[in-house]
């Protein structure tokens, strides 16, 4: 019985390890019919952004406004645009899906995300601001020989972004062949060729506000979602909760389960199910999760796009009350997907599985509370997400090309400064080819570990540089860059041989490495690397970076000596 | 002496530097062991948190999840109300003492 009920839900299942272990789309996605108010939509949305685009685009003169529009943006502002750096398509789309299969699973990943940022802002967000500049580079290469210090920060970046910027435009092709029906290579190229253009002309002010604009529209149909749902059951939760369990009952009866295993398996989407099999991948993806996005380099770089530490501070709370708002709304969205999606055969294929693959229980909800016109604005919203995400990646990575990697290693004495910026825009049209190529590439790959693997890889190697640079006076160059590389490294090959890749992707039969996320044992190898190599470390310069730190302290708690915002 | 020489020198640095710290590390280990331990509630005692509370079907895991989002966000209000107020204040009187 128990393979039957199986069976019935294989395809939903299959998009499981996705939602579970990464922030990516992936399983199966047939191409629908042409959809033409969701592609009406997106349509005004992309003439929006173009217009704004062109607006910022006349201000983007000079490299402070390219990497960090000016300095100019509020705490508010700045608060929604990491808040939709955050709010991906896999989130939305991906966490209501996996509350939608297994209940409260969903949530457990939820928070995973959400508490990293209290964190951040206790510990680093405004010694960032203090000390940064274009880059987080500019932070942990601060008190450090620049060469080495930022070859590192740029390489593991652009690794980062790399694994990131591919599972986006891989999910991007899915889910634009899933929503608006267009074949998956025009999608990807409509996403690569969108995005250079906003980083290209309008830099950090248009890609900030192509992504404020995405925050307002995602939040306001999460919200219309979510009171639509509540208001068939009087706000009350529990009489949801009640519903969907009922639900989930009846359909474990349908399959031939007995009755008291199908009132079982409908209660157990009320707890935590099979989501973390082992408390070791229960605190390893919690610690990959965490300390991830203090790691991250396009969320890191929206630090430097307010004037000072107190707006720093102010970006972080209003992020974090969004992306908490958020996760309650995806919350009652994926258990409304249970009532109102689960049951009714117009969403299901003749198998009883979501049409259009697992992913889209939210879409399908949205046709449920709101008709045709809403569905097209949720599905809009979801192209729209990606491609304020894909931004903003690319943005740091050309950051990181022109402005760790040019600037310190190649730049000649005597060239002109505006190089740089000529440098950057150069490293955006790569990138987005690359970008392109990569997502055609990766077409029927199973990109569901790059999302994690890139949140483990910034765990992994930024985090420990970032912050013993600010916390340890001890550090040097060399236990920076050898420590560091020897956490990427970890983490890189521990994921290879995961069961996200080895059997997954690579078709092994049993993982060598059995655990679902690498940080447990990643993050202590940078730590101990960076300690050893810098306690050891008889170099002259290990003398100047360790003198370096008292006043390196002072400005990062003081924010004396900051760059200002060139606005003022 | 340099700027950063009589920052460093100052009493009032010193102050806010010490409870600028404490308040950051305290929050953080709430946080973290209020994070972990549900971690680990997961991992060891899934019954637990799959228990109803009262007669209905919403279990306790419900308002403990919830219960971390919101605690998250509290943590952070709480700690930008007094960086932005009392531990500015404290900032702005060293800078205005040690000058430019």
């Amino acid at each position: 019985m128990r393979t039957l009920w199986l069976a019935a839900f294989a395809t939903l299942t299959v998009s499981l390890p996705a939602a579970a272990l990464a922030d990516g789309l992936t399983g199966a996605a047939q191409q629908q019919r042409l959809n033409w108010t969701a592609i009406a939509m997106f349509a005004a949305f992309v003439a929006l952004t173009l217009w704004i685009t062109r607006w910022a685009a006349r201000r983007t003169k000079t490299a402070s406004a390219f990497y960090t529009a000016g300095g100019g943006i509020t705490g508010f502002q700045n608060g929604l645009a990491i808040a939709g750096d955050y709010m991906s398509a896999a989130s939305f789309l991906g966490i209501s899906a996996q509350i939608f299969v297994d209940g409260y699973d969903g949530l457990i990943y939820s928070i995973g995300f959400l508490v990293g940022w209290p964190v951040i802002l206790f510990l680093m967000a405004e010694k960032l601001r203090n000390l940064g500049r274009f880059t987080f580079a500019d932070v942990a290469s601060y008190r450090f020989a620049q060469a080495p210090v930022r070859s590192f920060a740029a390489v593991s970046t652009l690794i980062v972004v790399a694994f990131y910027l591919i599972a986006q435009m891989v999910g991007a092709g899915q889910l634009i062949k899933l929503l608006f029906g267009l074949p998956y290579s025009y999608a990807v190229m409509i996403v690569g060729a969108l995005m250079v253009v906003y980083v290209l002309f309008g830099g950090m002010t248009a890609t900030t506000w192509v992504q404020i604009i995405k925050a307002v529209m995602l939040l306001s149909g999460a919200t219309f979602m979510a009171v639509m749902v509540m208001a068939q059951f009087g706000f009350s939760l529990e009489a949801l909760f009640a519903r969907a369990v009922e639900v989930k009952t009846g359909l474990a009866a349908a399959a031939g389960a007995d009755p008291a295993e199908a009132a079982e398996r409908g209660r157990s989407i009320m707890g935590p199910g099979n989501f973390i099999r082992d408390p070791v991948s229960a605190i390893s993806l919690g610690l990959a999760l965490m300390l991830g996005t203090a790691g991250l380099p396009h969320i890191l770089m929206r630090f430097f796009t307010v004037p000072d530490a107190k707006e720093a501070r102010k970006s972080v709370l209003w992020a974090t009350t969004w992306i908490g708002y958020f996760y309650l709304l995806t919350f009652i969205i994926g258990f409304g997907a249970i009532v109102l999606v689960a049951t009714n055969p117009e969403f299901l294929d003749g198998a009883g599985a979501l049409r259009g693959g697992g992913n889209m229980a939210a879409i399908h909800l949205a046709d449920a509370v709101g008709g045709d016109v809403f569905l097209g604005f949720i599905s809009a919203v979801a192209f729209a997400t990606i491609l304020a995400v894909v931004a903003g990646l690319t943005l740091s990575g050309a950051s990181a090309i022109s402005h760790d990697l040019y600037a310190t290693l190649f730049r000649k004495e005597g060239d002109d400064p505006a190089r740089e910026l000529q440098v950057s825009r150069i490293a955006t049209l790569v990138l987005g080819v690359v970008a392109i190529l990569l997502g055609i590439l990766f077409e029927t790959q199973n990109v569901a570990f790059m999302v994690s693997l890139a949140f483990a890889l910034a765990a992994s190697g930024n985090f420990p540089v970032l912050i013993l640079s600010l916390m340890w006076p001890g550090m040097t160059t060399r236990g920076a860059v050898i420590g560091g590389l020897l956490g990427v490294t970890v983490a890189l090959v521990l994921t290879i041989l995961s069961p996200a890749v080895w059997v997954a992707v690579l078709g092994n039969a049993a993982p060598v490495f059995p655990y679902s996320s690498p940080a447990i044992f990643s993050v202590p190898v940078a730590f101990l690397g960076i300690w050893l190599f810098s306690v050891t470390d008889r170099s002259p310069r290990a003398a100047v970076d360790r003198a370096g730190f008292a006043d390196q302290e002072v400005r990062s708690e003081t924010g004396v000596g900051a760059y200002q915002a060139s606005g003022h | 002496m340099d700027r950063i020489g009589r920052i460093r020198e100052h009493p009032g640095y010193h102050e806010l530097v010490r409870r600028r710290r404490r308040l950051a590390w305290t929050l953080s280990a709430i946080m973290l062991v209020a994070y972990f331990g549900y971690v680990l509630l997961i991992a060891f005692d899934k019954a637990l948190l799959a228990r109803p509370i009262g007669a209905g079907v919403t279990s306790l895991g419900i308002p403990i999840g919830f219960g971390i989002i919101m605690l998250g966000v509290a943590l952070t209000a709480f700690y930008v109300r007094r960086a932005n107020g009392d531990f500015d204040a404290r900032l702005k009187a060293v800078l205005d003492e040690t000058g430019e």
